[in-house]
């Protein structure tokens, strides 16, 4: 898995801007993530591939067309130190993998990644090290583990919580 | 337990005795609201889960990021979006204003939770209201069990204090905070605005003050309710809670608003804040005055002093778009926007106009816009290499004059 490394505070405009938003079709969103911040992501983005970027990812709109776009243009998960919040549920929601690291810097652009997305370790695989990242709230656990919110609500939903 | 506004909303709405931060809680929501953007994908997710709504009445959609439909392909959203609306009977279905001046108009109420698929959802909590944005998969959940979950956020208290200086507006103080505070400063926390400044402010300030809570990464924006909050509800009523003298923030800011300057933001971001001062002169295209930030009626009678009488520049296109019908007629009936479009402004339907670069004021490469809305992100109104300005309606006047920025208290 490559790593496509990005920066702080990178916005729903960026990722997905709204002219390009008209649209539900996942396929279509996969192919516009970073259309004009990055245009060579979707061309070369390959499955498997990770983001990792710096603070407040994901900040901006509500729009869940950005998380969407990025798990269909292939992307495995994401790391980065922080997340915006309406981000990280929209993520959670849709069960594309997340994960808050605070080492990011130590990755560059291009490394190799692999995840063990059971204990969360990462593994740069060009510098040798492993990163640790910040284990979910149970809560949210919950509703990754039921395969996002839609599953989550149709099984026990709040009734157990 | 000392508590604050968000906590005790919060716990009051999940039947809890407290709730502190940290605590994930399941709350009764009172309104659930989409647009024409977020819909689409809201109703999918609703539709994956049940396919009968919590509450025909309580469910939201308005049409105004978009509407009158500009593309065939938003005229395929707005189809399927009508479809819900009709197949569910829902009663609140709107196309006369921005989302969140509606909710605020005709729904919110002191200590509702409202959970509305679009970010700026935090505006509505100046009503003194736990108001937030989420995502689409989870308004889609909210509309299936008039349930959402929460973190309880830890809280930030702005105390502003003082009075603004004359051509100094809420939009600037606001601009200033969040040039302090960072994109991320306020990250997953309660922004709650109080002190003798927000007192005094009127309900439109004040909307503009939780508006832009979320470019500092707030969770929700948040206003003890008071006499005016009451008197701007008219009938409507709901519960007043009130911060504990010796409840816990995260970070109190004191914050002299008499020491604050015309501010701008400047692209690409709206934490790049800076007075206006530094980009005084610089030549503009296009000036938007309207969205849920600034198209409210007080905003357009401050743009309509500095303008009435006068032409603005030709190399200036002024767009306005009033934030709803109800301001957009009391504008008329003022004689405010005949008065605009007298000086060559083009007024819009009420809605978002231009703000997300769809339609009714698009931007090509190399131009620059000033304009009243709460992003300046890179390509939000056009083409990724346009430039926008973020500043007060009182600017975005001065400057549609003057063809170029400029400061407002030389035209007051």
């Amino acid at each position: 898995m490559k790593a496509w490394k990005f920066g702080d505070d990178i916005n729903t405009d960026v990722i997905t801007p709204g002219r390009y938003t008209v649209t539900t079709d996942k396929k279509r969103l996969g192919e516009i993530a970073f259309i004009e911040y990055r245009p060579e992501f979707a061309k070369e983005v390959q499955k498997g591939d990770v983001i990792v970027a710096g603070n407040n990812f994901g900040c901006g709109s509500s729009r869940e067309h950005s998380p969407v776009a990025i798990k269909a243009s292939g992307i495995s998960a994401v790391i980065a130190k922080s997340f915006a919040r309406i981000f990280f549920r929209n993520a959670i929601n849709i069960g594309l993998p997340l994960f808050v690291c605070e080492d990011t810097d130590k990755i560059d652009d291009g490394d190799t990644i692999e995840i063990d997305f059971k204990t969360g370790d990462i593994r740069d695989k060009t510098k040798g090290i492993v990163l640790k990242v910040k284990p979910l709230p149970a809560f949210m656990q919950k509703i990754v583990d039921s395969g996002g919110l839609v599953e989550f609500l149709r099984s026990d939903g709040y009734d157990n919580v | 337990m000392a508590s604050t506004i968000t906590e005790k909303n919060l716990a009051n709405a999940s039947h809890q005795k407290e709730a502190s931060p940290g605590d994930f809680v399941v709350a009764d929501v009172n309104y659930v609201m989409a647009h024409d953007s977020t819909a689409p994908l809201a109703i999918e997710a609703f539709y994956s889960i049940t396919d009968k709504v919590f509450d025909k009445d309580r469910v939201i959609i308005v049409f105004d990021h978009f509407f009158p439909a500009p593309t065939v392909a938003g005229a395929t959203l707005h189809q399927k979006s009508r479809k819900f609306v009709a197949d569910q009977k829902i009663s609140g279905f709107f196309t006369n204003g921005v989302c969140h001046q509606l909710l605020v108009e005709k729904f919110v109420s002191p200590g509702d939770v409202v959970v509305g698929a679009d970010s700026h959802t935090c505006t509505e909590g100046a009503l003194g209201a736990f108001t937030t944005g989420l995502g689409s998969t989870d308004i889609g959940g909210a509309m299936a069990t008039g349930k959402c979950w929460f973190k309880v956020p830890e809280s930030l208290k702005f105390n502003l204090t003082g009075s603004t200086r004359k051509g100094v507006y809420a939009k600037d103080v606001i601009l200033s905070i969040v040039g302090d505070v960072g994109a991320a400063g306020a990250l997953y926390r309660a922004c709650e605005f109080t002190g003798d400044y927000v007192k005094n402010a009127s309900i439109s300030s004040r909307l503009t003050l939780c508006n832009m809570a979320i470019e500092m990464g707030g969770k929700n924006g948040i206003i003890e309710a008071d006499q005016k909050t009451l008197e701007f509800l008219g009938g409507r009523s709901g519960k007043i809670f009130r911060s504990d003298n010796d409840a816990a923030y995260a970070d109190e800011l004191e914050i002299d608003v008499g020491a604050i300057e015309p501010q701008v933001a400047l692209p690409p971001a709206v934490d790049n804040v800076e007075p206006l001062s530094a980009v005084e002169g610089r030549i503009i295209d296009q000036a938007f005055l309207g969205t849920c930030t600034n198209g409210r009626l007080e905003d357009i009678e401050v743009a309509t002093k500095i303008i009435k009488g006068k032409k603005i520049a030709r190399n200036v296109r002024l767009i306005v778009s009033p934030a709803s019908e109800d301001i957009y007629f009391a504008a008329l009936e003022k004689g405010y926007l005949q008065e605009l479009v007298k000086a060559g402004a083009t007024v819009c339907n009420a809605s978002c106009g231009p703000c997300i670069g769809r339609h009714e004021g698009v931007l090509c490469e190399g131009e620059t816009c000033v304009s009243s809305m709460n992003r300046n992100f890179t390509g939000r109104m056009g083409d990724p290499k346009a430039d926008i300005i973020l500043a007060s309606p009182a600017t975005v006047a001065a400057s549609a004059l003057a063809g170029k920025i400029a400061d407002p208290r030389d035209y007051l």
